[in-house]
């Protein structure tokens, strides 16, 4: 059976699961990251604010770690869909580029993560 | 009235007619009065006269539309008409298009019925108030006129999408108890030019003469292709 | 001329496109900005005070609503293909676009 679904097809198919899967998540995520903005704006940010804020935590970086994995994921499963509608691109200079964009996407991600982790000390 | 009708093929321009305007005048009445009485070489197609063969469709002033059930006074904006053939199929010529590719695209997301029972079976009996039979029944009146692929972004944009009309046809037959192709029309209608493809822009769902809703048959193609995928069946 | 992309559900595809290519443009720079952050510090709060201007400001809020409007959006899609079908889509998709400009609002009237 398996057999039947051409590789690209079974591809497309993870993909889109993925896609709806991340969205979950980052619904989630949002909501929370939106609310966190609206909050912290008052009376104005600076450097030092935000790592008093989220420096040092644990909970902070698990929550951010897991918004930088969903928001890696789906930014390029989205950007892949649209190049492949919208532009001539070939899928495989497509894939290329979107995995190169997603690693690029987790590595900003995670490094900007873990320094604010560190810098309170954790 | 002032027409304007799409004359020629893949290229050709916009030729304009004088009709004179009757009261309870359709478009199909429109384009009818051209060929009789203007000029006989105009082609188009059409058959039943009421909505049933799905036959007559056209772009009516920029929407598909089936044109023997749309009246004059409806669409004619500033009282003028332009007639063009449904877009996303190739034009043979002047209002006709060929059909072909989106009646392959039936059989290739698994369209056709297959049972297992014989002439010597009983019925299948199936009650009216169950649930699949319901999903069955709101996708079954489709007259196969195009009109929704014709209006669909997505067939526009990947010209191997299946489209609205022949998803809609499968989820009918997904939801077929007496139907044996299940596991092996997922397989056909999975992956980004079946279900997945389908961005729910919702143009079939706007479009449809007979007020169906192609969207929310893929989206029960969707998820079903999702259980499927999930439990490592596609 | 009409056209057979003139209808709420199209519109709010459109919206849903474009604030995702926008947010995924912009995504990197965020990030890259918040590294930047964690290493210098000090000019970390010159880039904090140059975006107090009101046209930054303005282009934060831009953001911020685009933000709303994809992840309103994308809870209509979500809700669309996975929950039973309902005939409130055109609703939702202006109670999406209020919540979005409220949010986007909010975070205004809180930014300056």
């Amino acid at each position: 059976m398996n057999a039947d679904l051409a590789y690209a097809d079974k591809m497309d198919s993870r993909l889109w699961l993925i896609q709806r899967i991340t969205a979950v998540v980052l619904a989630v995520a949002v909501v929370v990251h939106l609310a966190t903005i609206i909050v912290a704006v008052q009376g104005g940010l600076s450097a030092a604010e935000i790592v008093s804020r989220v420096g040092g935590s644990l909970g902070w970086a698990m929550f951010y770690g897991v918004f930088v994995v969903a928001a890696g994921l789906h930014a390029p499963i989205g950007l892949r869909t649209i190049l492949r509608e919208m532009t001539p691109l070939s899928p495989g200079a497509t894939n290329g580029l979107m995995i190169a964009f997603g690693t690029v996407l987790m590595g900003f991600g995670f490094r900007a993560v873990l320094a604010f982790y560190e810098m309170g000390g954790g | 009235m002032k027409v304007s009708i799409w004359r020629g093929g893949k290229v050709g321009r916009f030729v304009a007619y004088e009709v004179p305007r009757l009261e309870n005048q359709t478009v199909l009445d429109v384009v009818t009065y051209v060929q009789r009485k203007l000029d006989p070489s105009l082609s188009y197609r059409f058959s039943c006269r009421v909505g049933m063969c799905g036959s007559c469709a056209m772009t009516v002033n920029g929407k598909p539309r089936w044109t023997c059930r749309t009246h004059v006074s409806k669409v004619a904006v500033g009282g003028t008409l332009e007639i063009a053939p449904l877009g996303n199929l190739a034009v043979i010529k002047d209002l006709s298009v060929d059909m072909r590719v989106f009646f392959d695209k039936w059989a290739k997301a698994g369209g056709a019925f297959k049972g297992d029972k014989t002439r010597d079976d009983d019925f299948a009996l199936i009650k009216p108030a169950d649930k699949q039979r319901q999903n069955a029944n709101a996708g079954i009146e489709c007259i196969g006129c195009g009109v929704c692929y014709a209006g669909c972004d997505v067939v526009r944009w990947k010209p191997d999408y299946l489209g609205p009309a022949a998803l809609n046809r499968a989820w009918t037959l997904v939801n077929d108890a007496r139907d044996t192709q299940g596991p092996v029309r997922l397989q056909l209608i999975a992956g980004e030019n079946g279900c997945l493809g389908c961005h729910s822009q919702q143009s079939c769902q706007e479009h449809c003469p007979k007020h169906l809703s192609p969207t929310a048959s893929i989206a029960g193609l969707k998820r079903a292709v999702s259980v499927a995928a999930l439990k490592g069946r596609l | 001329m009409t056209s057979h992309r003139s209808h709420p559900s199209y519109w709010a595809f459109v919206l849903h496109r474009v604030s995702g290519l926008v947010l995924a443009v912009f995504l990197p720079f965020h990030f890259s900005l918040l590294v930047q952050a964690t290493e210098y510090a000090v000019g970390f709060d010159g880039f904090l005070k140059w975006s107090e201007q009101p046209m930054v400001k303005l282009a934060e809020t831009g953001l911020i609503v685009l933000l709303a409007l994809h992840l309103t959006g994308g809870v209509r899609l979500l809700a669309l293909e996975f929950l039973a079908w309902r005939d409130w889509q055109k609703t939702l998709v202006a109670v999406c676009g209020g919540l979005s400009l409220a949010i986007g609002l909010l975070f205004l009237v809180n930014a300056v």
